[in-house]
């Protein structure tokens, strides 16, 4: 314990004596009390900043003469269904032109969409990726899918609205698939 | 062979050195330590490998929670109070001072402009217990909307930032993203839990 020595104080013909007592303090309540708010500084703080996830949405055309033509040989679809499922196709929907691209379910893993994308992505560089969201999808998937875009560092890529050609499309998958 | 005699000496550490670290750790978690506000809705992010620091300031946060319900949080006391000046203006609604400074000190909150001025008037007990409904989304009182421009009129350097749960349905998120990009907020960050980057 830290003590504090008492220097013999009187030197009047050494008649009058400083008490010598010892001056000593019983430090352990402080030190209970310092241990206690470090703990609670301890818990309560947070240290750890939460994690962002940047993204940029295009700026909403004003018309559509605006809007540039995807061409369908870089166009990449991603459709986000219901109960954490995911499909894919190559090329563009077009019903209208009797165009309708082979959809192939894939799965969160490794070798899923990861492996899907970014081989497509090296096989084309122009390639755009459409992430189109179902209504049964969850805001999970979304954050899913955008990860899988920066791990495996595809550039182009855009959240598209599904429109009902697309939809159904996806719900002739999801029936296809089980 | 002689006796070994204990040795009696005090029993007493000097404690001085650590008595001195643990303060020095107290000041230090004092110093750095900045209260996280209450959280009305519990929201549980999704995980994500981006590995981006969320900035300590200037953040609107758009809260999504598990039953759809939007809250919307804005960090700055004095962009809060320049921001319900705005309310009041735009919705015609008067605020007492004391209201006011409710408004600044709360964290996040989601309920309707119109119940907002009976809300702010509770005490800080009843709030909690009053089961917010979310701020209106829907394009017929698209009050979210009003509010990330407003708030950020009242502050141009806020960034915003969504924090979505897990089970959140995409309509809403989807939803969300709508409106911010009508208020032409074409860059905004969505706030995640870490997850580590695969290899390969």
């Amino acid at each position: 314990m830290a003590e504090i020595q008492q220097q013999g104080g009187g030197d009047e013909g050494g008649k009058k004596r400083a008490k010598k007592g010892s001056t000593k303090v019983d430090m352990t309540p402080m030190v209970d009390l310092g241990f206690l708010l470090l703990t609670f500084f301890v818990m309560t703080t947070t240290l750890a900043k939460p994690q962002i996830m940047e993204i940029n949405m295009p700026v909403k055309p004003k018309d559509r003469q605006e809007q540039n033509e995807l061409k369908a040989s870089n166009a990449f679809t991603v459709l986000l269904g219901g109960d954490n499922r995911i499909f894919y196709y190559r090329g563009l929907h077009q019903p209208n032109m009797n165009i309708i691209p082979d959809v192939e379910e894939s799965d969160w893993s490794a070798k899923g969409i990861r492996k899907v994308v970014s081989e497509a992505t090296k096989a084309n560089p122009n390639l755009v990726v459409l992430i189109k969201a179902d209504e049964t999808s969850k805001y999970k998937n979304l954050v899913d899918i955008l990860d899988e875009m920066s791990i495996t560092g595809t550039q182009k890529y855009a959240v598209v609205e599904l429109d009902n050609a697309d939809a159904t499309l996806l719900r002739t998958a999801e029936k296809g698939g089980q | 062979m002689p006796k070994v005699k204990p040795h009696r000496s005090s029993p007493s550490l000097d404690m001085t050195p650590m008595v001195d670290l643990a303060f020095l750790l107290v000041t230090f978690f004092m110093l750095i330590s900045k209260f996280a506000p209450e959280e009305v809705l519990v929201v549980d992010t999704p995980s994500a490998t981006s590995e981006i620091k969320a900035p300590d300031a200037n953040i609107i946060t758009i809260s999504i929670g598990n039953d759809e319900r939007v809250f919307l949080g804005v960090d700055d006391k004095a962009t809060k109070l320049r921001m319900i000046d705005k309310i009041s203006e735009k919705y015609g609604v008067g605020f007492t001072q004391p209201e006011k400074d409710v408004f600044a000190s709360l964290g996040s909150f989601g309920v309707p402009i119109s119940q907002l001025k009976s809300f702010l008037a509770l005490s800080p007990e009843d709030q909690k217990k009053v089961n917010q409904p979310g701020i209106p989304i829907d394009s017929v009182r698209n009050e979210l909307g009003d509010l990330v421009q407003l708030a950020r009129y009242s502050n141009p350097q806020s960034i915003v930032a969504i924090k979505g749960d897990q089970g959140a349905g995409y309509p809403v998120a989807g939803r969300v993203i709508e409106i911010l990009q009508d208020k032409n907020v074409n860059r905004f960050n969505l706030i995640t839990d870490m997850e580590v980057k695969p290899r390969n």
